[in-house]
């Protein structure tokens, strides 16, 4: 029996003796995926402007990349995006920095360290359905890996006009963004533990010590998930409205020709 | 068992003390089949062992493949200035290395050699690379590697638990009396044989890099029950402490900053080892560079704040961090000090005790029937000075050889039981701190002792200070019965955990001061300001402290104890120092 | 970042709020004292048991931040009260003490970790794995050949020293208190240093996610922020062992191929008992 004492936690959501304003950033994450949410779903519904065409160009939306109408020669008004958009969002929301930030923001157990979470009857943590489910990370992963490797293609795609090298701001946010899209895909701690971290012996076969070399590079770019996921997301998001913005003539897309 | 409101257990072999030392005992013990309890006066793992950070010497020979024990004995006793006693220094060179190598099938975790073996590093005193080590918490490595092997050995153990008395029946020793500290409740424990592992006593000095812990109570709980300690004179003072904030002097600043490259320069700039030790320079014996340390500050060449530079902002900053992380961050939290850019101040600080109960080498028994020995509670191993790496090789190779002696005693033994006499009357040593009429306040009385021994004994020592200091021990003599803890409760309570070790080390003073004065000579650790060379006499003998009582302290000085076989290596090393 | 002490700027008194109490009842009172330049919040507490206090009950033992001992709430953080200087906090207001609050109490700072021995207890130790390699991973003298790379990964959970602020930073514990389902982050690091030695021959996987319940750590981080050594113990440490256990039993693609974790570790028996608080 646990024993009950009165140092026990204050049980009250939020109670704490921090003095810090600890609220804050949970509250700056819910606003922002919130934010992010909203605008991904009502995006793929309008489901138009998302390519700039004009002057031979062809940049494409991440959100819409591939282009499965273009590549499958089919039309539909329907938001067909959500057929890729699973992985990269599942990929998020499995994600191991993303399922802190949400358990801590949105779920409130806890809020922040050390301040009491909300009260419920019973904690599961990770064990029962539907949050079990994240533990299918690498499988997210793998699909997400297939996407980035469009929108490589995307990027470098981009830079002919009328198959002519060209390169404008378009260009240079489309190579930043798939960048940044990258470093925070293979910083993945599912990937960091495929790539080397399963192996009890780092030294034990060349193999092994090539794994481990991965691995070591891999784990650089894990200790900045956190930040490489915020990046990402919003270069995204920019990249997203810069596009749609040009194509729906706003203002048109400075590049130079070659 | 309870009775009379007193908890009773009953053992084979009893170890009190979970450091290294009590832990490999209690191992030994319980793996030669004899049931055994541990006890603790703090959490388990919490030992002062964890502080230990540069090493463990062993000549494995994985760096140097010339390394032999021969020449671990030889430097061994070259540090010990020739006082050790020849056949534990034997023993000990002898058997770290399979201790070394018992710990990693243990699952401890060393650093690597190129050839994936244990890596060894340099340290003061010792001829090659010799010390085994994972970064500078080799002694967390060790206390947790045994912690965990004791936890899944057959070993019962008491957490913070304090002791305050052995309990004899004629003239064996068959049990201790204390109590528990989280409640107060009295306990007692009779065993066949009794393992001291408790220590050393470095909190006689306000300035030390000991925990709290270190109140010499097995130094004074051995006299007690008659006994016999030696080389009590030798208290190692690290010529490293932190000297600034003053919350922290006295905090270790480890020996692998200088076994790393670290350079010692005073205020103005000037590398004085050069002046004292132009062959070792900062990797001489620690007697040695603590004195040049102390002499500099005294001549007016120390730092703003009354030490010496350490200085390692010359090495890359990486390796720094890599090599040394835990100084990195002392010195960064508690100094502000980035040691990768500014050099450290430092200044010697209370760190070992040489001396200790005199014990059988082959077994850790001391001359008292059921009672052992070992780590630094016993003496004899490292003789006038310790060099570093040797605490936590000879915690290993004692450790093991008196839990086996122990066991060995208890499974030859029947029965034994607790004289009533003897358990009331330790009980009423507990009630007369908690109830009694006593007026003295033992954390005052401390800060008095602290300051007599600092003034008095400390790192040179002269007759006039050292007669002054055992007037003002004798003092507080008269007074240390009147100890009463400022609070009568009985759970977790400081006063009622400082009265006895109070006691303790004025018990421990005494004997410090008083071979101190009787040695006319410096020596290693013990350096005479009125005596000021070596004395052929002296060389030649230890000092043996007995006595039926506090006040009936007997010193008799004895000759060193030799071994035939070994004299030929003592010579050779004693002629190479001569031709160099 | 380096800041030096600033001798000319005398720190001057401050007043401390210590939980004072056991476990029928207890207040924070308050304690003011004078200071000294680079004083932590040990050497405070410590002063006022010495002059003002003297039955204050405070378990500390190396004030070195080496031995864990003295982990405490400092101003609502879980802290090393040997390690946090009285200058890096505000000085506007009075700095709170309190015990540690996943665990019981006994009395004032002092609480009552004996859980952590008992789930420590439950843990299979190291057991080199038989058949070791003559000459690869075992040498003529019987030491093992290991290398640095392996040995940097698992040394960074060995730097723990047990201060188990993580046990009480983690809310699995602090907060809905299930002591007896999980054995929290400081268990979990040492599943984890124990699962990649290389020379291991058990198989921990299923005592990490049954009796472990690795599932239950939503890795929010706490244990990483609050740990006195640096150590990264949710991403080097939790997340590696919740991948090993996919492998093991979530991960659809390697059901598929057959493909079973820790070949050659053997299954250790069923542990004896589960740990309660």
């Amino acid at each position: 029996m646990p024993m009950t004492t009165v140092a026990d936690p204050p049980r009250p959501l939020g109670s704490t003796m921090r003095r810090d304003r600890w609220w804050i950033q949970p509250v700056m994450i819910v606003v922002a995926l919130t934010l992010f949410g909203i605008y991904a779903v009502i995006r793929v519904i309008i489901n138009k402007d998302y390519a700039i065409t004009a002057g031979g160009a062809h940049l494409e939306s991440p959100f819409f990349s591939p282009d499965l109408p273009g590549i499958l020669s089919f039309h539909t008004s329907l938001p067909w995006a959500f057929l890729v958009l699973w992985s990269p969002l599942g990929l998020r929301s499995s994600c191991y920095y993303y399922r802190k930030s949400y358990y801590r923001s949105f779920f409130l157990a806890p809020p922040s360290c050390a301040v009491a979470g909300a009260a419920r009857r019973k904690y599961t943590g990770e064990t029962k359905f539907p949050l079990v489910l994240n533990n299918l990370h690498r499988i997210f992963f793998y699909f997400a890996a297939i996407v980035i490797g469009f929108l490589w293609y995307d990027a470098i795609r981009g830079l002919f006009y009328h198959g002519s090298f060209g390169i404008g701001i378009g260009n240079l946010i489309m190579f930043v963004n798939v960048i940044c899209l990258s470093a925070f895909t293979f910083g993945c701690n599912s990937w960091r533990h495929i790539i080397g971290g399963k192996l009890n012996c780092f030294s034990c076969s060349t193999a092994a010590q090539k794994r481990h070399s991965a691995w070591q590079k891999v784990s650089i770019l894990n200790r900045s998930h956190m930040q490489w996921a915020w990046i990402s997301m919003f270069t995204v998001w920019f990249t997203d409205v810069y596009i749609w913005l040009v194509s729906a003539g706003v203002f048109s897309d400075p590049h130079h020709v070659f | 068992m309870s009775d009379g409101g007193i908890e009773h257990h009953d053992y084979d072999v009893l170890v009190l003390g979970s450091g290294g030392s009590g832990l490999r005992a209690a191992i030994a013990a319980a793996e030669a089949g004899a049931r055994t309890g541990l006890v603790c006066k703090s959490l388990l793992g919490k030992a002062h062992t964890v502080m230990a950070e540069g090493g463990l010497a062993a000549s494995l020979g994985n760096v140097a493949p010339e390394d032999n024990w021969a020449t671990h004995f030889q430097d061994t006793m070259f540090g010990g200035k020739y006082l050790n006693n020849w056949r534990m220094a034997e023993l000990h060179a002898k058997e770290a290395p399979d201790r070394a190598r018992e710990l990693e099938h243990w699952g401890a975790v060393f650093d690597r050699t190129p050839q994936r073996t244990m890596s060894q590093r340099a340290f003061g005193g010792h001829t090659y690379k010799r010390l085994v080590h994972i970064g500078d918490r080799t002694g967390l490595e060790m206390i947790r590697t045994l912690h965990d092997k004791t936890v899944h050995s057959d070993v019962e153990v008491f957490m913070e638990t304090t002791i305050t008395r052995l309990i004899k029946d004629g003239e064996r020793v068959v049990g201790c009396f204390g109590y528990r500290r989280q409640t107060g409740e009295l306990i007692a424990f009779a065993a066949k044989a009794l393992v001291l592992a408790t220590g050393g006593s470095g909190r006689i000095y306000k300035i030390t890099s000991n925990s709290q812990d270190c109140t010499g109570d097995g130094y004074a709980l051995a006299f007690e029950a008659g006994a016999q300690l030696v080389d009590m004179e030798f208290v190692q003072f690290h010529p490293t402490g932190m000297v600034y904030p003053p919350g922290v002097a006295g905090l270790l600043v480890t020996e692998a900053v200088r076994g790393e490259g670290g350079i010692l320069r005073n205020k103005d700039g000037e590398r004085f080892m050069e002046r004292y030790d132009p062959k070792r320079m900062e990797l001489s014996t620690r007697d040695v560079v603590a004195r040049s340390i102390y002499t500099e500050v005294k001549e007016g060449r120390g730092t703003p704040h009354g030490g010496a530079y350490l200085d390692v902002s010359h090495l890359d900053p990486d390796y720094v961090k890599r090599k040394l992380p835990s100084m990195y961050d002392q010195f960064l939290e508690l100094a502000g000090v980035d040691i990768t850019k500014e050099p450290m101040q430092v200044g010697p600080t209370c760190h070992y005790f040489m001396g200790g109960v005199k014990v059988d080498p082959d077994t850790g028994a001391t001359r008292v029937p059921g009672l052992f020995a070992t780590g630094e509670a016993s003496g004899g191993m490292n003789g006038a000075n310790r060099l570093g790496g040797n605490s936590l090789g000879d915690i290993l190779v004692f450790g093991r050889r008196a839990g086996e002696g122990a066991a060995a005693t208890a499974n030859a033994s029947g029965a034994v039981s607790l004289p009533a006499e003897a358990v009331a009357d330790a009980r009423a040593e507990i009630e007369g701190f908690l109830h009694g009429s006593g007026t003295e306040n033992p954390f005052h009385m401390h800060r008095e002792l602290q300051k007599i021994m600092g003034d008095g004994v400390g790192i040179f020592r002269d007759e006039e200070g050292l007669t002054e200091a055992i007037g003002k021990l004798e003092e507080l003599d008269a007074r240390v019965a009147n100890l009463r803890a400022p609070s009568d409760r009985l759970d977790y309570n400081p006063g009622l955990q400082l009265c006895r070790e109070v006691r303790n080390m004025l018990t421990v003073s005494h004997m410090i001061a008083r071979a101190a004065l009787l040695r006319e000579e410096s020596r290693g650790a013990h350096s005479r300001l009125d005596h000021t060379g070596y004395s052929d006499y002296w060389g030649e003998h230890n000092i043996i402290v007995e006595g039926t009582g506090a006040h009936d302290m007997s010193l008799t000085p004895t000759p060193v104890v030799k071994r035939d076989e070994l004299e030929e290596l003592v010579e050779a090393r004693k002629e190479a120092e001569k031709a160099s | 970042m380096s800041e030096t002490i600033d001798l000319a700027h005398a720190p001057g008194p401050r007043k401390l709020q210590i939980w004072r109490g056991d476990l029928t009842s207890g207040e924070l009172v308050e304690y003011e004292l004078e200071t000294e330049p680079g004083m932590v919040v040990l050497d405070a507490v410590l002063e006022i048991q010495r002059s003002q206090a003297p039955d204050l009950a405070v378990r500390w033992n190396c004030k070195a931040a080496k031995c864990g001992s003295c982990s405490a709430e400092v101003n609502g953080r879980p802290r090393l009260m040997c390690k946090t200087r009285l200058d890096h906090l505000p000085a506007d207001q009075p700095i709170t003490v309190e015990p540690m609050r996943a665990f019981p109490l006994i009395r004032d700072l002092v609480t009552d970790v004996s859980w952590n021995y008992r789930v420590n207890k439950q843990i299979t130790p190291f057991t080199p794995r038989e058949n070791l390699k003559p000459g690869v991973e075992v040498n003529a003298k019987g030491e093992f050949l290991i290398d640095q790379t392996d040995t940097d990964r698992m040394s960074e959970f060995r730097k723990c020293i047990e201060c188990f602020m993580c046990q009480d930073v983690c809310h699995v514990l602090r907060d809905h208190r299930l002591h007896d389902r999980y054995y929290g982050p400081r268990f979990m690091m040492r599943m984890a240093s124990l699962d990649m030695h290389p020379l291991d021959g058990v198989d921990r996987l299923d005592q990490i996610a049954d009796e472990g319940g690795i599932g239950l750590c939503n890795i929010t981080k706490c244990c990483t922020e609050v740990c006195p050594e640096g150590i990264h113990i949710t991403d080097n440490a939790i997340i590696p062992m919740k991948e090993r256990v996919v492998d093991q039993r979530h991960d659809p693609v390697l059901k598929l191929l057959h493909r079973t974790p820790n070949k050659g570790r053997i299954k250790p028996p069923p542990r004896s008992e589960t740990p309660r608080l």
